[in-house]
């Protein structure tokens, strides 16, 4: 148990480190390393993770990694309450960096903000970002979350239905993520999926 | 002291949807109603925190909490911001933990995870006005995206290379072409 400790506290210590982008990039980031790298649950898994994340109060970073280290735990045969110690350990770690390197340069960005190097920097940042953001949503399209034709071909048709669905009702109707999901998970009960 | 855990464990608390969602919010509690920094301070503390690795949302709460008790106030701050999230999701991860093998629930997440995707779709879109990307640097997303996605590299290191090489071309190459 160690080990996975240390293993989760490494993890969320680069992501809270290299978290540039946002909430959303750090899911990115954490599903690299929770589910392709370290197998500590399945791609289903951390999809519920992020849903519940995203409706639930307080920033996502923080609340996918409560989550995650709670449930790589868990699924490790550990009780809930080493579960909550995981849970700890993952939000300290996410957290640790930005209070380290806030207390250490927010004075020096502040100041060189504009400056040219820091700058070049953020030039590459910022499309790699978007970039990071299109890889999570391109690996959460898979069979565990979609199914597919050969498997169920009702659930996969009526999971294609539910993402055009979510996609259009944020970007044309602007419904809030919480109402969407909450439509479309009635929508799974009501229509059996 | 305990008005700066008070307020930011109210931020955390009553936003929902991620720590853009939080910038009214800490408009009106921390520059309005307490006065701990100005309209233009909290437009540059922003600017600063979305440049800044980590989650938006603690980062500000470091710096204010900074700005008004030193160490000891972007601690409490922090802690403060990260509470609700941390009791809210706890609670539910035990209750989940139950009612995972109930036939409801289940349906109810397979509804759920395609609008999830969805949800993570749209940003990319969003996000790419933001981030300026033109027909001569949209090659940096799609290579990036495409060595997650089918090579499994891990996003870290994509960060960690654009980021370096992002300097180095600034520093070394740009100003051959005299720009």
């Amino acid at each position: 148990m160690l080990l996975l400790l240390t293993q989760l506290f490494g993890t969320f210590f680069l992501i809270g480190l290299f978290g540039f982008g946002g909430g959303y990039a750090m899911i990115s980031m954490i599903q690299g390393e929770v589910v392709g790298h370290y197998h500590w649950m399945t791609m289903g898994q951390f999809t519920d993770i992020v849903a519940i994340s995203q409706s639930t109060p307080g920033p996502i970073g923080i609340n996918s990694a409560t989550y995650v280290g709670y449930t790589a735990l868990v699924n490790a045969g550990y009780e809930p309450y080493w579960g909550i110690l995981g849970s700890f350990i993952a939000t300290f770690a996410v957290v640790l960096p930005s209070f380290v390197l806030m207390l250490l340069i927010s004075k020096f960005l502040m100041k060189y903000r504009n400056h040219s190097t820091v700058e070049n920097v953020f030039s590459a940042l910022r499309p790699a970002v978007v970039g990071l953001l299109a890889a999570a949503a391109l690996l959460l399209m898979n069979s565990e979350n979609f199914s597919s034709m050969a498997e169920n071909p009702w659930r996969f048709c009526l999971s294609i239905f539910l993402f055009l669905f979510a996609f259009i009702a944020q970007k044309v109707y602007r419904l809030g993520p919480i109402l969407i999901i909450v439509l479309c998970g009635v929508a799974g009960i009501v229509l059996g999926l | 002291m305990f008005e700066l855990f008070k307020t930011f464990f109210q931020i955390g608390f009553f936003t929902i949807g991620g720590g853009y969602a939080m910038i009214p919010l800490i408009e009106r509690k921390v520059v309005e109603e307490k006065a701990w920094v100005s309209e233009q301070e909290l437009l540059d503390l922003i600017a600063v925190a979305q440049s800044c690795p980590g989650i938006f949302a603690v980062n500000i709460s470091i710096f204010i909490g900074l700005k008004k008790l030193g160490n000891k106030g972007a601690f409490i701050s922090a802690i403060g911001t990260c509470l609700p999230s941390f009791l809210c999701i706890l609670a539910i991860a035990l209750v989940f933990q139950q009612f995972r093998e109930n036939v409801y629930v289940e349906h109810f997440f397979r509804g759920i995870r395609p609008a999830v995707v969805a949800l993570i779709a749209l940003p990319v879109f969003r996000m790419a006005k933001s981030a300026k990307i033109t027909r001569y640097n949209i090659w940096i997303p799609i290579v990036a995206a495409f060595l997650i996605w089918k090579l499994g590299v891990s996003p870290i290191f994509i960060v960690l290379a654009a980021g370096v090489s992002g300097y180095v071309y600034g520093k070394y190459l740009k100003e051959d072409f005299g720009s």
